[in-house]
């Protein structure tokens, strides 16, 4: 199978992915005005996640493309989580001063 | 200077089927340029990544002095600018599209737009960081800092971390438009049609690369402090 196959989405399909990710900044700037604490954080970054998610797999083409680019495009996110992961594992377990 | 004699060995030139001579055909190219680019985006990530592991260590520590700090930016302009970008990213999938068919006037009037959107971008931009300096919000060199209530400090860091990050995006973008007006330019002569488009969908990537990276900055650092 082709590394990523010519097809893609069609004006249409463009047009409304586009208006999703406009919708869903919408509904994330609603959330931002309620005081929920932590909830408030979490929802931002699902939302921000769910964004992501889109303008990879439609605008990227990710949802068209063979394996080995998922792999590629997921491979700097698995260091990402290492490298967010294993900084916090430090500070949030040691007592300051830092 | 005398012209090049034209090259015969493989791995030199175009072959007969349009691609770079170390391809076999222009399907060969092209994957080969989607794996460069999407190698370059997770190096991308991970240069990006470093900053927000800061900003997550440090809102960590201090979250009621980031709260108060990010409610000091723009909520209007940030969420008009996450937009521009939205809108922008959709204009390259149909410059990308475009291209895809061989339509290069097309691609290139895509392309323009989104470099459109991205100079709207750069400007609202512009307006934010000078009303910032004008509140004494830059802790640039030795411009002053001037934050009311007890967190001065943090907030300082936080707006460290705010100029820092969304300077980076924005010279990422200004990169980018660069790149876009290029290809636009180029697509409109019709240098990508006949399926040699590869440049094209590598520089599409990279646009809504940049797209993506706002869409966490926009929320962590305008939204929380409302």
């Amino acid at each position: 199978m082709a590394v990523n196959s010519k097809e893609g989405l069609s004006p249409a399909g463009i047009a409304l992915i586009g208006i999703v990710l406009l919708a869903l900044l919408a509904l994330t700037i609603a959330i931002a005005r309620f005081h929920w604490g932590a909830w408030n954080l979490i929802l931002a970054m699902a939302i921000a996640t769910v964004k992501l998610i889109l303008i990879a797999l439609y605008f990227m083409r990710l949802r068209y493309s063979g394996r080995t680019l998922w792999v590629f495009a997921a491979a700097g996110f698995f260091w990402l989580l290492i490298l967010v992961g294993l900084s916090l594992s430090d500070y949030l377990t040691r007592r300051g001063p830092y | 200077m005398r012209p090049a004699a034209k090259p015969e060995a493989p791995g030199l030139g175009r072959s007969e089927t349009g691609a770079a001579g170390q391809f076999a055909d222009l399907e060969h190219e092209r994957s080969a340029s989607l794996l460069g680019m999407w190698t370059f985006l997770a190096t991308e990530v991970l240069f990006f990544g470093g900053m927000f592991t800061g900003y997550i260590v440090y809102r960590t520590f201090y979250a009621e002095a980031f709260r108060e700090a990010g409610g000091h930016l723009d909520l209007f302009w940030g969420g008009v600018n996450t937009a521009v970008l939205l809108v922008s990213s959709a204009a390259v999938a149909m410059a990308v599209r475009a291209a895809g068919q061989g339509r290069g006037k097309s691609t290139a009037g895509w392309f323009f737009s989104a470099a459109a959107l991205g100079a709207v971008f750069i400007a609202i931009k512009a307006h934010e960081y000078t009303r910032d300096y004008r509140e004494h919000l830059m802790p640039l060199r030795d411009l002053p800092f001037r934050f009311p209530g007890p967190h001065a400090d943090q907030a300082r860091l936080f707006f460290n971390l705010y100029f820092v990050m969304t300077g980076v995006h924005a010279l990422h973008l200004l990169i980018g438009m660069g790149l876009v007006l290029v290809l636009a330019a180029l697509s409109w002569r019709g240098r990508f049609s006949g399926g040699r488009d590869a440049p094209v969908e590598a520089v599409g990537l990279y646009w809504h690369f940049v797209d993506a990276v706002w869409v966490f900055l926009y929320p962590l650092f305008y939204l929380m402090g409302r």
